[in-house]
């Protein structure tokens, strides 16, 4: 260890010194959190190339030491312990030895837990176990809203139904003015990619026309639900988790069970009605605006008739393409439901618990209404022929 | 089974107050009886060889400083939480199965917990609406009645985000009192209330046990409220996770046994933990 002193000065004259000198670090003067970098600074430097033995922190110089630089010497003993060095206090004036116990200063050094780093192989298993267990709880919700949706079926008034209208406004007609602007752009901005194309070879050969097959069907089997749900997601599903994740919080649940109510029954069976209502409505009315949107590129960039539009898209797009988007869109919905559900369920640990629960459900929503696009795509297209 | 220390178990007057003339209304017989309630997994023992009986018409508290187990007891005697090792009977019911249908008893939870998104009216005439076949116009005036009984008359449209602390802990055990339970359960009833408010509770609590006879389990580590209205009580100890001590509080608080006396002087002992 190096010896050497530090005394730094403030406009009132010497505030504190910090001194190594033979085995012993020796704090003068006052030592107050104004000056916490300073001091922080000097304790580093004047025990940077301590390695090993043992070395004593005298006090008796000391006039003052508030809390938190009585905080920063139990971290140097900490850090000191780290490397080997055994530390001492000593000299603690009478005036400072409630502050040094308070703050444990005399104490022996805190070890320090290693962390060990986590494998690879180890954090995507753990990773696979947690995306498992979301499954398994998605899957458990599936089995309990059938044998919930059967014991409703029974007796009617233990599902609390009447709460199924206000879920229908909220989602659905609140949802209405950003279904209609989204599914319209989506139309629109389809139409206008594919008349770029379609204005030079295709208009020669008349078929800019073809447009109209291309948005309609686009839009009813695929776009149309998909766009839909994602909405739906996002402002119903979230808001679902949140909602029954602060009634988990503030012990809503525990009354509902302690009244004999189905907490599942209660909350969860009229908001996937709801969405099994409201999602394949909203779904028709992006179908529409969807065609409406290509027609407008269609007629603004093409210069097609508003006629020859329509009535190439009912030839293009029959009641099946229409049917495929709303089977869709009510397996979208379900899975909306659960999702939300679930994460509200397993909501713990306060607000914090809360937000966490609220992304996973838009995070997982979102996963899973891409993975069953394609599921079903393939499965109705293949139902169809 | 842990060693409690049995003060006074014949004793059935509160040491002071409001409650003081419950002895006539109590009788033996158990309305509550906790046999050898162990709760854990692995390692980790959240209570142990908890037994216990809560007499009809009495007021009792579960007693304790905070993570000792008092609202893990709770959730476990109203059927919250399985049981795998003991037995609870509530009203001649074996260990509560809260999926079976409706309990035999009322509940107020800490806080409150009233539903935020119905009114106070509303969340007091939900189990009525739930459990009876009353007609709307009869659980409206039931549900107001039992406003008016707790002093909330003008409180019925309001919705829980509008009524201050004390106001929402009386609406709850108004809808605890919904459907004219024998028997209810109170977590923390005046925690984080004024002193005042606390004391308004309190009152309300001892005329609720007086006028209907109601038996009242407290779950509270406020002594002003143990002083005041309870009869008896057991108290659990935050490291052994079992019954301490069982009595009268003001038995209790002249215990000789530290880890009773550290709570009612409030005075924690030297190397206890927490």
């Amino acid at each position: 260890m190096g010896s050497g002193a530090t005394t730094l000065d403030t406009a009132d004259g010497p505030a504190f010194a910090v001194a190594l000198s033979e085995g012993a670090l020796h704090l003068t003067g006052d030592f107050r959190m104004d000056e916490a970098p300073a001091i922080w600074r000097e304790l580093h430097r004047s025990t940077e190339g301590a390695r090993g033995g043992s070395l004593t922190v005298d006090l008796s110089g000391t006039h003052a030491i508030d809390g938190a630089v009585m905080a920063l010497i139990v971290a140097l003993r900490t850090e000191l312990a780290a490397r080997g060095v055994r530390t001492d206090i000593q000299g603690t004036p009478s005036h400072l030895r409630s502050l040094v116990e308070l703050y444990g200063v005399e104490a022996p050094p805190e070890k320090r837990k290693k962390r060990e780093p986590e494998s690879a192989i180890a954090q995507v298993g753990r990773a696979t176990v947690r995306m498992g267990e979301g499954l398994e709880g998605v899957i458990a919700f599936l089995g309990e809203l059938v044998v919930s949706g059967l014991a409703l079926a029974r007796s009617p008034r233990k599902g609390h139904l009447k709460e199924v209208p206000p879920l229908v406004e909220r989602a659905g007609a609140d949802a209405v003015p950003i279904v209609v602007v989204i599914n319209f752009l989506v139309g629109f901005v389809m139409a206008y990619q594919a008349s770029s194309q379609a204005s030079g070879e295709l208009a020669v050969f008349g078929a800019a026309l073809y447009i109209a097959d291309l948005v309609g069907l686009t839009v009813t089997r695929e776009l149309a639900p998909l766009m839909t749900a994602i909405i739906v997601c996002g402002r119903s599903g979230a808001a679902f988790a949140a909602e029954i994740g602060s009634m988990k919080i503030s012990g809503e649940l525990d009354a509902l069970r302690t009244f004999g109510l189905r907490p599942f029954a209660w909350l969860v069976v009229p908001r996937v009605l709801a969405l099994v209502l409201i999602v394949p409505a909203l779904t028709l009315v992006a179908d529409v605006v969807g065609v409406l949107g290509g027609l407008c590129a269609g007629v603004a960039s093409l210069g097609l008739s508003v006629k020859g539009y329509f009535i190439e898209t009912r030839e293009a797009v029959g009641l099946w393409d229409v049917g495929q988007g709303v089977i869709k869109s009510v397996v979208f919905a379900i899975a909306i439901a659960l999702i939300a559900c679930q994460q509200g369920f397993s909501v713990s640990g306060g607000a914090e618990g809360v937000g966490k629960r609220t992304t996973s459900t838009v995070v997982m929503s979102l996963f899973a209404l891409v993975v069953l696009d394609a599921i079903f795509t393939i499965i109705l297209q293949e139902f169809g022929r | 089974m842990t060693e409690a220390t049995s003060i006074g178990e014949g004793t059935r007057e509160p040491s002071t107050g409001a409650g003081a003339s419950g002895e006539d209304r109590q009788d033996a017989t158990p309305i509550i009886r906790v046999k050898e309630l162990t709760v854990g997994w692995g390692d980790v023992v959240l209570l142990k060889d908890v037994t216990f009986d809560v007499r009809r018409g009495e007021i009792f508290a579960i007693l304790g400083p905070s993570g000792c187990g008092k609202s893990t007891l709770l959730r476990y005697i109203v059927g919250l939480e399985p049981i795998e090792v003991g037995e609870v009977l509530v009203a001649g019911r074996r260990n509560i199965d809260l999926d079976a249908g409706l309990p035999p008893f009322g509940i107020m939870y800490q806080g409150g917990a009233l539903f935020g998104s119905f009114t106070v009216g509303e969340n007091v005439e939900l189990p009525l609406e739930e459990w009876t076949d009353l007609p709307p116009d009869a659980i409206t005036a039931i549900a107001k009645a039992r406003l008016r009984l707790v002093g909330l008359g003008g409180a019925y449209d309001k919705f829980p985000s509008e009524l201050s602390g004390g106001m929402r802990q009386r609406a709850a055990i108004a809808r605890s009192l919904a459907l004219e339970p024998k028997l209810v359960f109170l977590d923390e009833p005046s925690a984080d209330l004024d002193p005042i408010t606390a004391s308004e509770i309190e009152d309300l609590i001892v005329t609720l046990n007086e006028s209907l006879g109601l038996t009242v389990v407290v779950v509270t580590h406020e002594l002003e409220t143990i002083f005041r209205i309870v009869h008896r009580s057991i108290m659990l100890d935050r490291e052994s996770k079992g019954i301490i001590a069982t009595g009268a509080p003001h038995e209790l608080a002249e215990s000789d046994d530290p880890r009773v006396s550290e709570f009612f002087d409030r005075r924690p002992r030297r190397g206890s933990s927490g």
